[in-house]
């Protein structure tokens, strides 16, 4: 957008009737723009979140303490990972309501392999993944052969899985995993040394601004509209500086649990699956229109059962983090308000009910607004009834502002 | 894309070659016995009532019917059809009616659906040089191929829709109904988009109900009625003589008219608007 702009004009800014907006004032108009035809983004996650952190440091100043910081982050991996396999099948436009069974029935089937039949950790905690993934099969082949919608599959599912839970469990009904051993360590202890932390956030940073500045070089090698380099420069490190910023402060307690890094690591590798990938691409493309996909070649059946088993799958793992995380696995496990919470973070973070629009981060920034209402209230000894509710209501919040930008997107012409 | 460019003699072989194409659905014979060629560089309209075949005609074009009897030659030689990608390998594409854009993709993931480059690395730079690549030589007047379908225009759809099946470079394109649903300016910047695929040396294959368009923009008019060819047209040919092929009537309110309007004007017997 520099030199190329007096001599031939640019190749996607030959139209003239586009206004290009440029620079930082630029940026700022375009972004209050695209907020105003229902683009909204992370943004209403982000101001939701600032508001309920604000209102609770005020009821407790213990809130945002670096010590209960690092177990909100412990307390977010497990259904963080649920929400990351609903954000996969929202994507297609389908559901997954059996999530909480699943997570339920993996941390038993954990329980029962290693701690009652012998089996070593890694092989029983695989075979709960696996199992995870032949239920999402099992959806899949319902869904695409007998176009058994997935809400009514899944809704069977939630019960049947949940029965499959209690019968493994048997009489007793709750199998405690032994403390000390690597797996309840990982879910309630281990947290990154601190350099790791560190040099991880600054990561992050050279990552983005490696990448955006490999893009812009051909971009502009290639005579196409390019980010500039000081742009580049100052999205890096504000990047590098907040990240580095809650790594110091979570470091002033116990640190960045790893669990949460196991966490980030696998919303980092769907985004890029999701951005990046022709599968990523072509999940959006089912998700948007179907009939377009299947048309262009898209194998949609194997999208549909990718995203079924992926689903399940994090489900199953996200089940085995909250055996870890409670070191059993219990009649309880899987029921009550996982199943909502992980649906609940996913919409919360900005992926859409209807389809073809999200992004992992948007199961990272849920289950944050999600798990902080969750501490927040418990902090203030409130019970769980009064929990269900007020979460109940930020769901209900979350979906209404989800309707609402797809109708503002249809009138603005960006549906 | 110069060497398909390149003059065509007058008369030359079609690059595609109907004969006696016939169609049955059960005891309905949908066509019956259809001759059709297209030429490179070349428009051919094809007009007919609803039922008249032209939609099942250019499904068994696009692989998606199978002719009951009859061949099909492409570029001289016997080819079949037995699927859509078998027709888009052999170089017939096919924008249908309905477009089928996702309108939640940009024009660039639209125009590269099914077709990525780098599978596992999106070429997003690759993809979207060669997306401008191909609107500009349609001329095309799209204003950002990072936007989503959603914010386009019909025309542009459309647009998108026609630069989308010329990414495979083909030989004949298919083009459903392009101008139903348009507006008048839109209109003709499809049909202009039209001239601008015939120019690059493309045969194309156009439905419409239109006579203006048709008349517009075809080389010939080939008309269908019940399943069979009636009549090819050049585009000077009169309304009347199109609509009475048409419907098969001599005798309705346009011959009516054009009866009416000869008389006025003294023997003139051109009924031309």
């Amino acid at each position: 957008m520099t030199a190329g702009d007096k001599q031939a004009p640019l190749l996607d800014r030959r139209d003239e009737r586009v206004k290009h907006e440029s620079g930082i004032g630029g940026t700022i108009r375009a972004f209050f723009d695209r907020v105003r035809a229902g683009d909204l983004g992370s943004l209403p996650v982000v101001v939701g979140l600032a508001i309920i952190w604000t209102v609770f440091q005020t009821l407790n100043p213990i809130f945002l303490s670096p010590n209960n910081l690092v177990n909100l982050l412990f307390d977010c991996s497990t259904v963080g990972v649920i929400a990351l396999g609903i954000v996969c099948i929202l994507m297609v436009g389908e559901i997954d309501l059996s999530v909480g069974s699943v997570s339920g029935f993996a941390s038993a089937l954990v329980g029962v392999l290693w701690v009652n039949n012998g089996w070593p950790v890694v092989p029983a905690i695989l075979a709960a993944i696996a199992v995870g993934g032949a239920i999402g099969f099992l959806y899949a082949v319902l869904f695409n052969r007998f176009g058994m919608p997935s809400f009514v599959s899944t809704l069977a599912g939630l019960l049947a899985v949940l029965g499959l839970q209690l019968y493994i469990l048997g009489s007793t009904g709750s199998i405690n995993l032994p403390y000390g051993s690597p797996v309840v360590n990982f879910g309630q202890m281990l947290v990154m040394p601190d350099f790791v932390s560190y040099g991880l956030a600054a990561l992050a940073g050279i990552v983005t601004f490696a990448a955006g500045y490999r893009t812009a070089r051909r971009r502009e090698a290639a005579g196409l509209s390019s980010r500039s380099l000081g742009g580049l420069l100052f999205q890096a490190v504000v990047i590098t500086a907040v990240l580095e910023a809650v790594v110091f402060y979570l470091n002033q307690d116990r640190g960045v649990p790893w669990m949460f890094g196991l966490f980030v690591g696998l919303v980092v590798a769907m985004n890029y699956a999701l951005k990046r990938t022709k599968w990523g691409r072509s999940m959006t493309a089912v998700g948007g229109n179907r009939e377009a996909a299947r048309r262009a070649g898209i194998n949609v059946r194997f999208i549909y059962t990718s995203a079924f088993m992926l689903c399940s799958m994090l489900a199953a793992a996200g089940g085995v983090l909250a055996a870890a995380r409670l070191a059993s696995a219990s009649q309880q496990a899987g029921t009550g308000d996982v199943n909502l919470n992980a649906i609940a973070a996913a919409v919360i973070g900005g992926t859409s009910l209807f389809g073809g629009r999200g992004s992992a981060y948007s199961a990272l920034l849920g289950i944050i607004v999600i798990q902080s209402i969750a501490s927040g209230l418990t902090l203030l000894d409130l019970s769980s009834s009064l929990r269900y509710m007020i979460t109940g209501g930020v769901l209900a919040i979350a979906v209404i502002v989800d309707s609402l930008a797809r109708r503002s997107r249809v009138s603005h012409g960006r549906a | 894309m110069s060497d398909i460019a390149d003059e065509p003699a007058p008369m030359r072989e079609p690059v595609l070659s109907l004969r006696g194409i016939s169609k049955h659905f059960g005891a309905v014979s949908a066509l019956t016995d259809i001759d059709l060629d297209v030429h490179a560089g070349e428009v051919v309209a094809l007009v007919g009532d609803n039922g008249a075949g032209k939609s099942t005609l250019v499904k068994i074009l696009a692989g998606a019917h199978q002719p009951s009897s009859g061949t099909i030659a492409f570029q001289g030689r016997q080819v079949t059809l037995p699927d859509p990608s078998a027709a888009l390998r052999l170089g017939i594409a096919t924008v249908f009616q309905d477009l089928a854009l996702c309108e939640n993709l940009d024009v660039v993931a639209n125009i590269f659906l099914g077709r990525e480059l780098s599978p596992v690395r999106l070429d997003e730079v690759s993809m979207e040089i060669r997306a401008w690549t191909l609107l500009n030589e349609l001329s095309a007047r799209i204003p950002s191929v990072r936007e989503p379908v959603a914010s386009l225009s019909g025309g542009q759809r459309q647009t998108v829709a026609i630069a989308r099946s010329l990414l495979l470079e083909p030989q004949v394109i298919l083009l459903d109904e392009p101008t139903a649903a348009l507006g008048v300016a839109q209109t003709a910047e499809v049909l202009n988009l039209i001239e601008r695929v015939r120019d690059r040396g493309l045969g194309v294959v156009m439905i419409s109900h239109n006579m203006e368009d048709v008349r517009a923009v075809a080389d010939r008019i080939v008309v269908l009625r019940l399943g069979r060819n009636n009549g090819i047209f050049t585009p000077d040919a009169s309304n009347q003589e199109l609509v009475s092929a048409i419907t098969g009537a001599s005798d309705n309110s346009v011959s009516r008219r054009a009866g009416r309007r000869s008389a006025v004007a003294g023997r003139n017997p051109e009924a031309h608007p």
